[in-house]
């Protein structure tokens, strides 16, 4: 199960029109994307802890979060000082580690951190609903939106009909081995979820059909901008800008 | 109004899912306005089929469709019927896909033209007359098997059509959610076909009951269902007469 743990809540955040939340954090991701200094990704990764405290979201869960994303940015600390060719720090016989990789790989690490720390502040904090009617209301292609909330609400469909399978094949003995039996037992298992996915796309369209659908997504939410919307969209927008300037003259 | 105005009419349709095995040979069928039909038949003998014909997800290999007096030819055609003739499917999953309740039974009204005020009035109203006034936004998927089934029966309500197209309506539910959808069918002054393998519902529902067989629709002439209730010694062992 797809769990929402931070959208419940009442913080300052959470009281901000969605759209301008979506909006501003994807000015701000993209701003810091962009960002190559260090002095800039300090800054980011401070604005962004900030407003994890603002959000009032479980700060257990939020570390355990990025704990997985770190799992995977660990990859460029072990990769990067090993290839990212420039002056050497240390070499051991034909290994080489060089300062260039380093530096990359911390700069990845703020990055990474600063982005995913806005976006469950900003964006994890509203329910997979919410965020599909702010993008609906951002104009972002109806199709698109679409896509996502048919995803959502299907990946658990999927997801029993995957223990199905799972338990059937439990019950009846199946172990998994380093065998040519296991592996055509996982072949039919993803071909079978494969063909009842399929099938199940079928019949959800025809419902869709039978209830007159024509392509077009109606979202039922209606958004109030208030003042506090528009002074936080402004919060944001003066430190992305920030953060941008400060990019700009570090970097010469 | 006329009361014996014909909604559904079918002749010699034929149907199969491949060459060697017809599902549905020549079949005949007529539904007037009132009717309140249950079938009740084997499995695979093509009773869902029947209803996806009705509704034109399936086209027949042969023979025509004519719905409230027009035949069905064109996808256009069945698409300007379908608010009209609402069909309950099987599984409450393939019905229910928006995030939450009332955006779901709202669906249908939307797509008809109504505003997103009136939508959202005749949902509420929906909801309300199925016992499902809090529901509004709960998240669909995180719904129980039977709070899904009441839903979806919502979302075929909500469009307010002529005749429903129940296919197992009860399959899976507890009785209390059972004697709902049985309330609510004998409380509506609305036509519709059942399909169900429960005697004593469409004897609760229904005013005719036919059955399928060899692809053909057979009016139950002289088999008339009835439960049967009687006493004696040792009943409660398992037995046979």
């Amino acid at each position: 199960m797809i769990e929402e743990p931070f959208a419940a809540g009442n913080s300052i955040i959470h009281q901000i029109d969605p759209r301008f939340r979506v909006a501003a954090a994807t000015f701000y991701s993209f701003a810091v994307a962009l960002c190559y200094e260090f002095q800039p990704l300090i800054v980011a990764l401070t604005v962004s802890l900030v407003s994890v405290l603002l959000s009032g979201v479980g700060l257990k869960t939020v570390l355990k979060r990025l704990a997985i994303v770190n799992v995977f940015i660990l990859l460029f600390w072990i990769v990067l000082p090993l290839t990212y060719k420039g002056n050497n720090v240390y070499s051991l016989g034909p290994v080489n580690v060089y300062l260039a990789g380093i530096i990359l790989a911390a700069k990845i690490t703020l990055k990474s951190n600063a982005i995913l720390m806005v976006l469950i502040s900003f964006i994890a904090t509203m329910t997979f609903a919410t965020l599909g009617h702010s993008l609906s209301r951002l104009r972002i292609p109806e199709k698109l939106v679409f896509l996502l909330m048919i995803t959502y609400r299907y990946i658990f469909v999927i997801q029993q009909e995957y223990q199905k399978i799972i338990r059937s094949i439990k019950i009846r003995g199946f172990k998994p081995k380093t065998t040519l039996h296991t592996y055509k037992t996982f072949a039919y298992v993803i071909g079978m979820l494969l063909i009842r996915a399929s099938e199940r796309a079928d019949r959800v369209y025809n419902a869709m059909r039978c209830r007159g659908f024509n392509g077009k997504y109606y979202s039922l939410t209606d958004f109030q901008a208030d003042a506090k919307s528009w002074v936080f969209v402004t919060v944001v927008s003066g430190a992305t800008l920030g953060i941008l300037l400060m990019e700009v003259i570090f970097n010469g | 109004m006329v009361k014996n105005q014909k909604i559904i009419k079918m002749s010699g349709i034929s149907f199969s899912y491949s060459e060697e095995s017809p599902i549905l040979k020549d079949l005949d069928f007529e539904f007037f306005k009132g009717d309140k039909i249950g079938i009740i038949a084997p499995n695979g003998s093509g009773k869902t089929t029947l209803f996806h014909l009705m509704m034109g997800l399936l086209k027949p290999t042969s023979g025509s469709v004519e719905i409230f007096g027009k035949p069905m030819e064109t996808e256009q055609d069945f698409a300007d019927i379908r608010h009209r003739v609402g069909l309950l499917f099987q599984d409450a999953d393939d019905q229910l896909f928006c995030p939450t309740v009332l955006e779901d039974v709202a669906f249908g009204p939307l797509n008809m033209g109504k505003s997103k005020k009136e939508a959202i009035e005749i949902s509420k109203r929906t909801l309300d007359f199925l016992g499902l006034s809090d529901f509004e936004n709960r998240i669909t998927f995180k719904l129980s098997g039977g709070e899904k089934k009441l839903v979806s029966l919502a979302t075929v309500l909500s469009m307010e059509p002529e005749v429903l197209l129940l296919d197992e309506p009860l399959t899976g539910l507890d009785t209390k959610t059972r004697s709902t959808i049985t309330r609510a069918l004998t409380e509506m002054n609305i036509s519709y076909i059942i399909i169900s393998h429960n005697i004593e519902f469409l004897e609760a529902t229904t005013s005719k009951t036919v059955t399928m067989r060899d692809g053909k629709i057979y009016a139950d002439q002289q088999v008339h269902v009835h439960i049967h209730d009687h006493a004696h010694v040792h009943g409660n062992v398992p037995h046979k007469h």
